[in-house]
Formats: structure tokens, sequence, C-alpha cells
């Protein structure tokens, strides 16, 4: 076997930081087999049945954590999700304590969302649980990273050499940490865009294009990514108002219409309609948003199922 | 290292396979093969278009990887793991009699597993099986419908199918085992 990845090296997904290209490409290449037990009758599979799964969210999602229990599901895991607002946690439990309690359990699987940088590491030196980052902070967020490529790849057949657009608060986002670590490990040439507020230092160092100019950021791409304005992070006067936003970086069809022909325009959700993107381009010919959450389920089984169900590979039929 | 069958006697052996098939089924009517990735793959559509030209249509073809059902999965967590491939059965398998193919029967593990992933797919009016090699030390009541050649072996041993699709060439052979687990 050349260089292809067979397994992943580390016992946690903490972040695209930590994988190599051949691994994230094991990551896609098992995820194109998971997205077709969605299409079957019975869309479960045995894989990981008799593992448990804990999902621990400390910040409100429904997309990702829906997402992680139905890949969960899917792959015949036991799975529970506590919501940290009837848990233990408002009792004044730290993380660390909260996860020793879950780890004498003995889970195979924690999947951790964490409004603070850093959370998924901290659990991975303490548990022998396989962590899973679902978000942490402004950080990572590595599952949506890979599924932003697997529907790129879906879509162009290829991730080397397509201009990559990413357009809105780069400064918070860990979805943007993690796509551009992954985009530019894969070869991608990956522009930037945001007002300079939003725009975080040293993006060059990085391999990415930093630009404030939108057009610039657009022209000739082949792949759109909005980001959310997060609305709750925005006291800070990044910017004057929300319809100053829309009316300089909102995606709208004219300046879509500088991208390539086939341009694909992807968002991670949620949406907010008329101030990063406007409804006629969210609802688009091109808008592949609906995808992404769909493929979000396969990418996530593929990574549950490689960090725990890998076995030893029995050469005999 | 002998060789089991050449090019040659692998086509034949699979024209007589195709023919019994035909015997047993009276004709393709309701039949679809399906495949078990890797090599049953490539064999059964080489099956399907041996079919195809004695019945003078096309046999619906597929193709199931059994990575997900295998039952030593969790066995050990070191080492390779398998390579989960895409599963494409484009048709409906509901009353249908499924051929499913492999290239060697060995314990009988992978079948089960593909049986398993099948059942899932629908309820088949019936699942019959071809494997090019039966080398037997099945470790489960499981029996093949259609034999390419039976072969004795020892533990210490492995059978080789090497199929044009996928290694450059055809032929099956006894080997060595390599050192690993017992």
């Amino acid at each position: 076997m050349s260089d292809a990845a067979t397994r992943l090296r580390g016992k946690d997904l903490l972040g695209i930081a930590d994988l190599t290209a051949a691994e994230i490409t094991l990551v896609l290449d098992t995820a194109e087999a998971m997205k077709e037990i969605a299409s079957r009758p019975i869309k479960k599979v045995p894989a990981l049945r008799g593992k448990t799964v804990v999902n621990l969210f400390y910040e409100p999602s429904t997309r990702t954590r829906t997402s992680f229990e139905i890949a969960e599901k899917r792959l015949s895991a036991d799975t529970l999700s506590i919501a940290i607002a009837s848990s233990s946690v408002v009792k004044g439990e730290t993380l660390v304590d909260t996860a020793l309690n879950l780890e004498a359990m003995a889970p195979d699987i924690i999947v951790l969302r964490h409004g603070s940088s850093g959370a998924c590491h901290l659990l991975s030196r303490i548990c022998r649980a396989a962590i899973v980052n679902a978000g942490d902070g402004m950080h990572e967020h590595p599952t949506q990273g890979l599924l932003d490529a697997f529907t790129i790849r879906e879509r162009k057949g290829r991730l080397a050499g397509l201009k990559v657009a990413i357009v809105g608060d780069l400064l918070h986002s860990r979805v943007f940490r993690s796509n551009i670590l992954l985009l530019t490990k894969m070869g991608a040439d990956v522009w930037g865009c945001g007002p300079p507020t939003l725009l975080p230092p040293g993006l060059e160092q990085l391999g990415v294009h930093p630009t404030s100019r939108v057009e610039e950021a657009v022209r000739d791409a082949d792949v759109v990514m909005m980001l959310r304005i997060q609305l709750e992070r925005m006291q800070g006067g990044f910017f004057p108002s929300l319809r100053e936003y829309f009316n300089v970086f909102g995606m709208t069809p004219e300046r879509v219409a500088l991208a390539k022909p086939d341009a694909i325009i992807m968002h991670p959700g949620p949406m907010n309609r008329g101030v990063e993107i406007a409804s006629e381009v969210a609802d688009g010919p091109g808008s592949v948003i609906l995808d992404q959450v769909a493929n979000g389920v396969a990418v996530r089984m593929a990574v549950l199922f490689l960090l725990a169900g890998g076995g030893e590979h029995v050469a005999a039929a | 290292m002998p060789v089991l069958m050449d090019r040659e006697r692998m086509s034949r052996t699979l024209t007589r396979i195709a023919h019994e098939i035909i015997e047993r089924n009276r004709g393709v009517d309701d039949l679809a093969l399906v495949g078990v990735r890797t090599r049953g793959v490539p064999i059964a559509r080489r099956l399907a278009a041996t079919l195809g030209e004695i019945a003078g249509r096309e046999v619906p073809t597929g193709a199931l990887d059994i990575t997900l059902y295998r039952d030593d999965l969790m066995m050990n967590a070191v080492g390779p793991q398998p390579i989960v491939r895409r599963t494409e059965i484009p048709f409906s398998i509901d009353a249908t009699h499924i051929v499913l193919v492999d290239d060697v029967l060995f314990t009988g593990r992978t079948i089960r597993a593909a049986l398993d992933a099948l059942i899932d797919f629908g309820r088949p009016q019936s699942i019959q099986l071809v494997v090019l090699v039966d080398r037997g030390h099945r470790e489960l009541p499981i029996k093949a419908d259609y034999v390419g050649k039976n072969v004795p072996t020892s533990l210490r041993e492995t059978v080789q199918v090497r199929i044009e699709e996928i290694d450059g060439r055809d032929e099956v052979v006894i080997e060595p085992a390599e050192k690993g687990p017992a």
C-alpha cells in the first residue's frame, strides 16, 4: 500500500490540525460508503453494536447534535445525549468532574460540544473514551470541515486546485478554522473575506488569501462558502449595522454571478437570511446547503466507525 | 506454489456454473446476482455476462460490502482497519432469487455477514451461493449451491484468487499463510 491510510492514528478526533491528507481522504472515502446506507429501506448497520456513545453538549445545537445522534443510531451504537440545562452542571459541576463521572460508566466515545477552546483536548487527556470534537469555542469543528470537504468533492470531483471563497465572521468561526486547515492540506486555493475587524491576523501564514473585497474573493470561485454572522457575538461593534453588512458582504445573486457558472454555494447553518446571504442565493440552483446537512450524517458515521469500529482485518475470506 | 486454476480453467468453470444456475432456476426470470466485495464483484459481472449470452437478456447485478456486518470488527483495536466501500444494489431484491457470489468459501463468516446485509435490503424469494473455491474449514452451518472447485487445504495455507479486473490476471493458487494471528 502506498501512502493511503487504512486507519486513523489518533484515539480521538480533536481537530483537522491532527489529520494528514491521507487520513482526510480515508474519512471521505468511508463516508461515501456510509452515504449509501441512508437510501436503504433499513437504514441501520450493526457495525457499532454494543458500543456506547455519549453526546455531551454544553452549547445549544440542533443540527450537529441531531446529526451525531442519527449517525450513531444508524451504526447501532447505544447513545445518550446530555442536555446541559437539565444536568448537574447547573449545580456547579466542572467539565472535568462531569467527564470523570461519565468515564466511570465506560462509554466508548464522548462527543463534546463546548464553549471553551481546548475543552476536547482537556477531556482527551483524562478519558479512555475516544473524544470527538463537535465544536470547541473558537478553535475547531472538525466534522463540519470534513462534511464541507465531502460535499465539495461530491460536486466537483476533487479538492485540489479549486478556488474556495469563505465569507463572513472569520474571527470567531471554528468552522472557518477547520475548513482552512483541511482545504489547504488538500491543495485548494482558499480565500478568506470579511470586514477588517473580523479578519484574524496571520491568514497568509496559513496559506489563505485575506481580503475585505467580496468581489475579489468570489471572482471565478468554484465554491462560495458563507459563514454565519454570530449575532450573539456582535456586541463588540465589529461593523456598523446588519443592513450595512449585507450591503457590503451579503451574498447576492449579482455577486454570485462573478463566480464560475457552476459554482456551489455553501453555508454551515443556521442561516441569517438577509444578513450574510440573500434568500434567492440560499434557495438558488447552486445551493448545496441541504446536501451539507445530509452529508453530515454520512461523514459522522465514518468518523465514529473509524474511531471505534476498527478491528484487525482478517485476510482470509 | 500449486496453481489450482488458470485463466482458461476459470473461464470454463464460470461457464459451467452459469449453466447450472439456469438449469436450477429454469431460466433467469426474477434472478439477480450480487457479488461480495472485493473479488466477488468482477466474478458476478462475468457470470452475468455469460448468463446474458445464454438466456438472451440482462441479469441485474449488484455489489455488496460486508465490512459493517463483520463479527470480528471489535476483536482487535490495533492493526489495519477494513476499508468500507460502497454497496451498490440498484434494484429491488424483494421476491427475487438472489445469487450471491464470492471468491473463496472458508469459515462461512463472510457469507453470514452477507446474508445479514442482504436481508436489510428486502425479502428475497431465495438466496443461492456461488463460490469459485471451497477450501473447507467451516465454522458456521453454511454451504454453497454452486462450487467452482473443492480444494482440501490446511490452515497453514491460504487460497489466493486473482482476477484480471483487480489483480491483472486470472488464477487461483495455494500459498503458505503469512505469519500472523493463528
